[in-house]
């Protein structure tokens, strides 16, 4: 399959105005007539529905959850950028741009990566005006900070609860559309199928969480919002229902996954504190500011770290990346902390875990600044771990925290199937290896608010849509196979439930196709998962029945869509042989340990095809062609 | 430690439902509420038996989809502090828990301790926003706000959703999460066009659903996950008075409340 | 899109009664009516440490005010109607709001008297309504003869009686209990509250209660202990 983006040609900077006027309109009289179906309530969900309601359109809004205000984009604490340079600092919109696309690592399309930069500003604007209360200066104008190592101060912020704040401005958009009358919101309900009929995507099957009832929606066109698939690894900073299933059953309906391989690891998260353990929570980033990362230089040194003295500590990212200390990017953080711990320097009861020390800066600034700057973070620590972190260094460990990979989408945001678009964390557009700090909020705002309300007219205005009936063979054969699914998952009860697999599934991911992959692991992983997935369609138990509320069974069919996707993103991985951003090979680092990329043969997008269910995936290459920024090496030393 | 959860069990609204008693002979000090739940829900299954729904999802405290009433007491014993993110140390071994699901007529019960909310989406619905499309905005220092404002704002829309409020509260009132809602965006010179019309319609639905009145008793800011403060009420009664002097006839009816939807 | 809208044909007050929050309105603004009530009557107690002449030509004085005592009182029982109709309302809706409680339920931060207003509010309410049969109407007055006119005598006689005291003394402890939320809680329900002063408001409202209680307690106190007779 040759996969065009669609960019328009010509300059980038005026690509997307360019696309815009080439686009055909809906006549706002007609747009009533058209129905649409969002999926998923997040950013790039609620605001989507919200946006297209106001226009006119008939929109069907789905979330899993029971109220739309609860998706997952509610737990981002840091912030989101926006090329605003309000504080005069050089920022702009190319550079913006520019830093997004390094700091990817050479694997984002420049085409999407610019016209997100050009929407940022109006991000702002628009959550300004729905009332969401970003920090202010006295003088009453925004504030923003620098994060995630960028040398402007991009990042507009609402206290340690950004998305939060973002999200129910978007939510209480949606909430406005739906007692208008244009959009209905249906939460409690997940989608499990994608209705595909004559080529274009036409529909969903979604079930009802609480009575179990399989209902098939019909529209012109579908979005997918559903978000990240970071709950493969089980344990993750995702929320406990966040899944692939939308996403994975779009391509199994012949969407195309791209770059599945490419995860995010961030390195500021609580440590793992035992078996029991749910999910991991994230420590902003921003930590790292006045934090400082160590170890013991003695390996297993099990004294309290009070009482380590200091030539006795590693200080190991100043050591190494003397110019960036403590605050490389992500990933750079996250691998050395996993080998250090691997070697044996970790610390805590688990030995996975380093410290995060604040006694140096408590003594330079005062223990009343830092209370400032990261009072509500220290206090969820102690909360969390009953340790004083005013007192003793945090411990903290990387976790899994983004996913790059996601559904291919070409520049109007539709993927390879018509009429399905995918927005937020669930496509695969605009970051690349890596993402940076405080982009996917405005990642999944620009796709909802500025993108889709133009691309899914163009897409409605240019096609027909024929009726479709229920008994229509597609949507009978929708609904059989996921009843299928359900009945099989229901049927087995065997003698291990479904968190065991899912938390042995991620234990095998997160070991080969986490920080640090190699070809051998990843062969091994790809047998594993295989293995497991067997024994889990022959040993799981799922209790009670498909016709009320029950969890285990909701989590049964999003841990039987993991097992695929694992094996998907270990063939990514295996077939990627370079280093780039979060995807790092042992075989391909330098001299020094860093990633070392293979622009020669690797620069393109890896957008893999369904071929069956015992059929390889086959893939697509999309090549990136870099015009405006020209790859380079990073480093950080 | 050693501990016995009391949690109500209840297969549905039409189920009478009563306390089941489970020993757990192994609770690790460290662990969640929730995953303590999770603990024993893992052997209830292994045991052929229906485990427990409970409503979780971000378990950081921020989404608002997890709360019970634990000993009494609305997300348990920590202020400040959601279900998910109240560890077992704050029990002594020996201990025993009771569950109980959120209860007020307008949170109709679900299953075990799952209730439906949508009683407070639906007084979102009626005018918790700013009618502003996209589009429509002006640049973002337009309008300036000041800090002080700014923060007293970002206090009251702190807000999760989590009806913890209303369980805490004697009279089941949902003030509190109408007040804020109205405190967040009335505070702001954004929000200021609407206010009035945004308290008539709030209240309105407020009333509309099976809540109870507000008495300033003050168990809901205490139970609070957020510390939001009680006079995010006054500021609603404020706005709603004020509005209710003038006269005001395009106002939006408000939607069929949940209890009767359900 | 703009957002659905009909035409409400109820007239503002209408809905502002039907509401809870303008039920409250109602009680905040009858409560301070009879708030002034109290403390007025106090002040006017309170004269029973003077000579016998005074309160008698204080009683003599009001009861010469003619209509304008009929027109006080009038308002005064509509003050209390209100407050009642309302109260009763809002603990019906309040009842209905909670149908299944809990099994357990303890208060974390509320003050008794918080919690209690349904109680005090209706037992001070009985007291009002014996109040007045004894001291006004004369009915009920135990023992000594009621002379009409006579406050100074009426009162010593009354309180000289153990349980009539006691009684009053309860009844007025509760009034101040009721009036150590209420006076803070209307300054809730219309609006009048910031964080700041919130504080403040509630010291004020529990000092200004216990100085009415100790206001009025200490005549019932001072008969029995002989101070007056
Ligand atoms: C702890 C944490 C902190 C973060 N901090 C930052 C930050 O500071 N800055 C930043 O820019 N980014 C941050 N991120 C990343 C960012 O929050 C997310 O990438 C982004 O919010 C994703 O938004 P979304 O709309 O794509 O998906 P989500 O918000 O995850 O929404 C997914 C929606 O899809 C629905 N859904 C999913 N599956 C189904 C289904 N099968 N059927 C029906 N509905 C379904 C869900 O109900 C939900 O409504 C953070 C992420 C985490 C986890
Ligand atoms: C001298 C008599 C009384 C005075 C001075 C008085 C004063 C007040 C005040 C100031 C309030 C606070 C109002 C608010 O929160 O807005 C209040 C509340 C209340 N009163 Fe009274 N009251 C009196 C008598 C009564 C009586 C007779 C009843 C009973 C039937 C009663 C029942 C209540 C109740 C139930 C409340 C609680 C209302 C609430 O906070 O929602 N009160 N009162
Ligand atoms: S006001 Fe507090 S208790 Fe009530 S819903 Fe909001 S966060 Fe929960
Ligand atoms: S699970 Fe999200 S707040 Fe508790």
């Amino acid at each position: 399959m040759t996969l065009d983006a669609k960019i328009p040609s010509g300059p980038i900077q005026e690509a997307w105005a360019k696309a815009c006027f080439d686009m055909k309109l809906v006549n706002p009289s007609n747009k009533r007539k058209h129905s649409l179906i969002v999926v998923g309530s997040g950013l790039a969900g609620a605001s989507a529905a919200a946006s297209l309601g106001e226009l006119g359109y008939n929109v069907k809004c789905f979330c899993f959850q029971d109220s739309p205000r609860r998706a997952h984009s509610i737990a981002a604490q840091g912030g989101i950028n926006a090329a605003k340079n309000y504080p005069n600092d050089g920022e702009s919109v190319f550079r913006l741009f520019y830093d997004t696309v390094k700091g990817g690592d050479f694997r984002a399309r420049e085409g999407n990566v610019y016209r997100l930069a050009q929407n940022s500003g109006k991000i702002i604007d628009q959550c300004v005006a729905q009332g969401v209360p970003f920090a202010r200066e006295y003088g009453g104008s925004l504030t923003n900070r620098s994060f995630g190592g960028a040398q402007v101060s991009r990042t507009f912020y609402a206290r340690g609860q950004t998305g939060q704040q973002l999200l129910l401005g978007a939510y209480q958009a949606l909430e406005r559309q739906v007692h208008a009358g244009s959009v209905t919101m249906i939460p409690r309900t997940e989608m499990q199928d994608l209705i595909v009929v004559d080529g274009q995507a036409r529909g969903i099957v979604a079930r009802n969480l609480l009575t179990g009832e399989l209902t098939v929606h019909i529209a012109d066109a579908v979005i997918l919002a559903t978000g990240g698939y970071g709950n493969v690894y089980y344990l993750s900073t995702n929320a406990k229902g966040s899944n692939a299933t939308a996403i994975w059953r779009a391509y199994k309906r012949g969407a195309l996954f791209a770059n599945p391989c490419f995860t995010q690891i961030h390195p500021t998260c609580i440590p793992v504190s035992g078996d029991y353990q749910s999910k991991l929570t994230l420590m902003s980033e921003s930590l790292r500011n006045d934090g400082r990362i160590w170890v013991p230089k003695k390996k297993g040194d099990s004294r309290p770290p009070n009482e380590i003295p200091e030539d006795e500590r590693d200080y190991y990212l100043e050591r190494r990346y003397p110019s960036f200390g403590n605050l490389v990017p992500r990933d750079v953080a996250s691998r050395n902390a996993k080998a250090l711990c691997d070697e044996g320097y970790g610390v805590g009861k688990s030995g996975l875990g380093v410290y995060l020390d604040f006694s140096e800066s408590i003594a330079r600034l005062g223990e009343k600044t830092i209370r400032e700057r990261y009072g509500n973070l220290f206090d969820m620590y102690q909360r969390i771990t009953d340790e004083n972190p005013y007192k003793v260094p945090m411990r903290i460990y990387p976790a899994i925290h983004y996913t790059m990979g996601g559904l291919w989408v070409d520049y109007q945001l539709q993927s390879t199937i018509p009429g399905l678009f995918v927005l937020g964390e669930a496509n695969f557009s605009d970051h690349g290896a890596n993402r940076l700090g405080a982009s996917a909020l405005m990642q999944g705002l620009s796709d909802g608010y500025f993108i889709i309300p133009y691309t899914v007219g163009n897409y409605l205005a240019t096609n027909k849509f024929p009726k479709v009936e229920d008994s229509n063979p597609a949507v009978q054969e929708a609904i059989s196979s996921v009843r299928t699914k359900l009945d099989k998952l229901l049927s087995i009860k065997g003698n291990r439930t479904v968190d065991s697999f899912h938390r042995e599934l991620g234990k095998i991911v997160w070991d080969y196709c986490g920080m640090a992959r190699t070809a051998d692991g990843l062969t091994s992983a790809i047998g594993k998962i295989r293995a497991l997935r067997e024994e889990y369609w022959k040993n799981v138990n799922v209790p009670g029945s498909g016709d009320d509320l029950n969890a285990s069974l909701e989590k049964a069919g999003r841990v039987a869509d993991f097992f695929e996707l694992a094996e998907l993103m270990c063939i990514d991985a295996l077939d990627r042989n370079e280093s780039c951003g979060g995807h790092f090979r042992e075989e391909y680092q330098t001299a020094d340990g860093e990633a070392q990329r293979d622009d020669e043969h690797y620069s393109y997008v890896a957008a893999w095809g369904y071929a069956g269910a015992d059929a390889a995936p086959v893939l697509n290459k999309e090549p990136l062609e870099f015009h405006y920024v020209h790859p380079s090496q990073r480093s950080y030393k | 430690m050693k501990l016995t959860l009391k949690i109500w069990r209840q297969k549905n609204r039409n189920d009478k439902g009563a306390f089941v008693p489970y020993v757990m002979n192994d609770v690790d000090p460290e662990m969640s509420v929730l995953e303590c739940l999770d603990v024993l829900n893992e052997t209830l299954i292994l045991r052929g038996e229906v485990p427990v729904a409970f409503e979780h999802d971000c378990r950081e405290g921020i989404c608002g989809s997890c709360g019970f009433v634990i000993n009494g007491v609305a997300h348990g014993p920590e202020r400040g502090t959601t279900a998910c993110q109240l560890t077992m140390r704050h029990f002594k071994d020996g201990d025993e828990l009771t569950l109980e699901p959120w209860r007020a007529k307008a949170f109709p019960l679900i299953k075990d301790l799952v209730v439906d909310r949508r009683a407070l989406d639906h007084i979102i619905e009626a005018g918790g926003y700013i009618s502003v499309s996209t589009g429509q905005a002006p640049d973002g220092n337009d309008i300036l706000v000041g800090k002080e404002i700014a923060d007293e704002s970002m206090d009251a829309a702190a807000c999760i959703g989590c009806g913890a409020c209303v369980a805490a509260c004697p009279n089941a009132s949902a003030a509190l999460f109408t007040g804020a809602k109205i405190t967040h965006l009335g505070t702001l010179p954004q929000g200021e066009p609407e206010r009035e019309r945004r308290a008539l319609s709030m209240v309105a639905q407020m009333n509309a659903e099976a809540f109870g009145n507000c008495t300033s008793i003050g168990e809901c800011t205490a139970a609070c996950p957020k510390e939001i403060p009680l006079e995010v009420i006054a500021n609603m009664n404020r706005d709603y008075v004020c509005a209710s002097f003038r006269r005001r006839d395009d106002l939006p009816t408000p939607v069929p409340p949940a209890v009767h939807r359900a | 899109m703009s957002t659905a809208q009909v035409v409400s044909n109820q007239l503002p007050p209408v809905t502002f009664w039907q509401s809870t929050n303008g039920k409250k309105v109602v009680m905040a603004v009858t409560g301070v009516m009879m708030f002034g009530f109290v403390i007025g009557h106090m002040l006017g107690n309170l004269q029973m440490y003077e000579a016998p002449e005074h309160i008698n030509a204080y009683g003599h004085f009001l009861h010469n005010l003619g209509e304008l005592l009929w027109i006080e009182r009038g308002i005064m029982l509509l003050a209390i109607a209100l407050h009642i109709l309302s109260a009763i309302q809002l603990a019906t809706r309040s009842n209905a709001a909670r149908p299944i409680g809990y099994s357990r339920k303890e208060a974390i931060n509320s003050s008794y008297a918080s919690r209690t207003m349904y109680w005090s509010g209706p037992i001070v309410l009985a007291f009002i309504i014996l109040h007045l049969l004894q001291f006004t109407a004369g009915y009920l007055h135990p023992h000594a003869q009621f002379v009409p006119g006579d406050v100074y005598g009426n009162v010593v006689a009354g309180f000289q009686v153990w349980w009539v005291s006691a009684w009053y003394i309860f009844a007025i402890s509760l009034l101040g209990l009721h009036l150590s939320h209420g006076l803070y809680s209307m300054f809730q329900s219309v609006g009048l509250a910031h964080p700041r002063i919130t504080p403040l408001l509630k010291k004020a409202a529990v000092a200004i209660s216990i100085l009415i209680v100790l206001g009025y307690i200490s005549i019932p106190i001072s008969v029995l202990l002989g101070f007056i007779k």
